[in-house]
């Protein structure tokens, strides 16, 4: 800090640019102010801290919100091509699953949001990996659905490739269907094993105590990631499984 | 947004409760909905209901709702390439019919 570069302003902080009397080094003021152990080096103070971290996932999200975009795109170009032959491929989704698999979901959101509550408010470790573990449970929940779906899917070879088997009005436009069923479910699940993945870290961290009121981000930014996965799923649920259910859905 | 360590607002857990609830809700009456026949006005009520849901999800799980305006840009920023995205795509696709000759 007083390597002689102008200091910057802080990003999206309106107020906090520190205006420094001459003759009054950065390193006093924090001397005044000893430092937390987990405040690196290149940050003011802890908030700077966690709203850059904060920030910075949120391009991270941007960037899968384009990710998810580009198939939810070839999902409306196909389907406005092939209308009825989605209709009817939606039809044998068991919209059962899909909406259990759903509420799993959101539930699953509002434990992860107790979660990073309890490290927030500096509750104890056992309440902090109850709230983690539990959204761990509910993940796995919806994964082992999805295994049956998957299987139920293979059982009947309605599988895109070689030995696909349709036995409605519109072969085709079912197979494209199930190609997007399974590009993007699959994707979707992928990216709930790489949360659980994460989870099982931030739960070891937090029971050795790592997060409290001062710090709780790496519990925030994980809270960040699978609710961007929820919502990814928001839109999933209609798109994929209720889009036949009137034309004779089960 | 203000204080040297604590910057982010504690929810009630009552509101956390709320959002819990009306994703639920939301579910629900999606999936009614979907029973019935109502031609394109399906998809319309579909949507809605999970854009309002991404957006609960958004301002409150996601704590957007008290974060800094640039974390607002940031997040909006997403959703407004993503419709420009598909708004340029289907100008293309979904005008291919309408001069003759130029379909596919």
């Amino acid at each position: 800090m007083s390597d002689g570069y102008p200091q910057a302003p802080s990003v999206g902080l309106p107020g906090r640019v520190s205006i420094q009397a001459p003759g009054n080094p950065h390193d006093e003021q924090s001397s005044a102010h000893p430092h937390h152990p987990k405040l690196q080096h290149h940050f003011d103070d802890m908030g700077q801290q966690a709203e850059a971290s904060t920030l910075g996932m949120w391009v991270f999200l941007v960037t899968e919100i384009m990710f998810f975009g580009g198939l939810f795109l070839a999902y409306l170009v196909y389907r406005t091509q092939n209308p009825m032959a989605f209709q009817e491929a939606s039809a044998h989704l068991s919209w059962k699953l899909g909406a259990f698999n759903t509420a799993v979901l959101i539930f699953s959101s509002l434990t992860m949001a107790l979660a990073v509550r309890s490290a927030q408010t500096s509750e104890s470790r056992g309440t902090q990996v109850f709230w983690l573990v539990t959204t761990m449970i509910l993940g796995a929940t919806f994964l082992g659905v999805k295994v049956i779906e998957y299987s139920e899917k293979f059982a009947h070879n309605n599988v895109p490739g070689p030995n696909f088997v349709w036995d409605g009005q519109y072969p085709a436009g079912a197979e494209i269907f199930y190609s997007l069923y399974f590009c993007m479910t699959g994707l979707h699940a992928l990216h709930m094993v790489i949360g659980l993945g994460i989870m099982t870290v931030i739960a070891i961290m937090a029971w050795r105590r790592q997060f409290n009121t001062e710090y709780f981000t790496p519990v925030e930014i994980t809270g960040l990631y699978w609710h961007f996965v929820d919502i990814v799923w928001i839109f999933l649920f209609p798109l994929l499984y209720l889009i036949g259910r009137h034309y004779g859905g089960h | 947004m203000s204080g040297h360590h604590v910057s982010h607002h504690v929810a009630p857990k009552s509101l956390y409760y709320l959002i819990f609830a009306l994703l639920m809700i939301g579910t629900a009456v999606t999936v009614i909905v979907a029973y019935f026949d109502l031609g394109a006005f399906n998809n319309v009520v579909m949507l809605t209901i999970a854009c309002t849901k991404a957006l609960l999800v958004v301002l409150y799980f996601m704590h957007v709702r008290w974060g800094t305006r640039l974390t607002w840009v940031v997040a909006a920023s997403g959703f407004v390439w993503l419709l420009i995205m598909f708004g340029f795509t289907l100008s293309d696709y979904l005008t291919r019919g309408w001069v003759g000759g130029t379909l596919r």
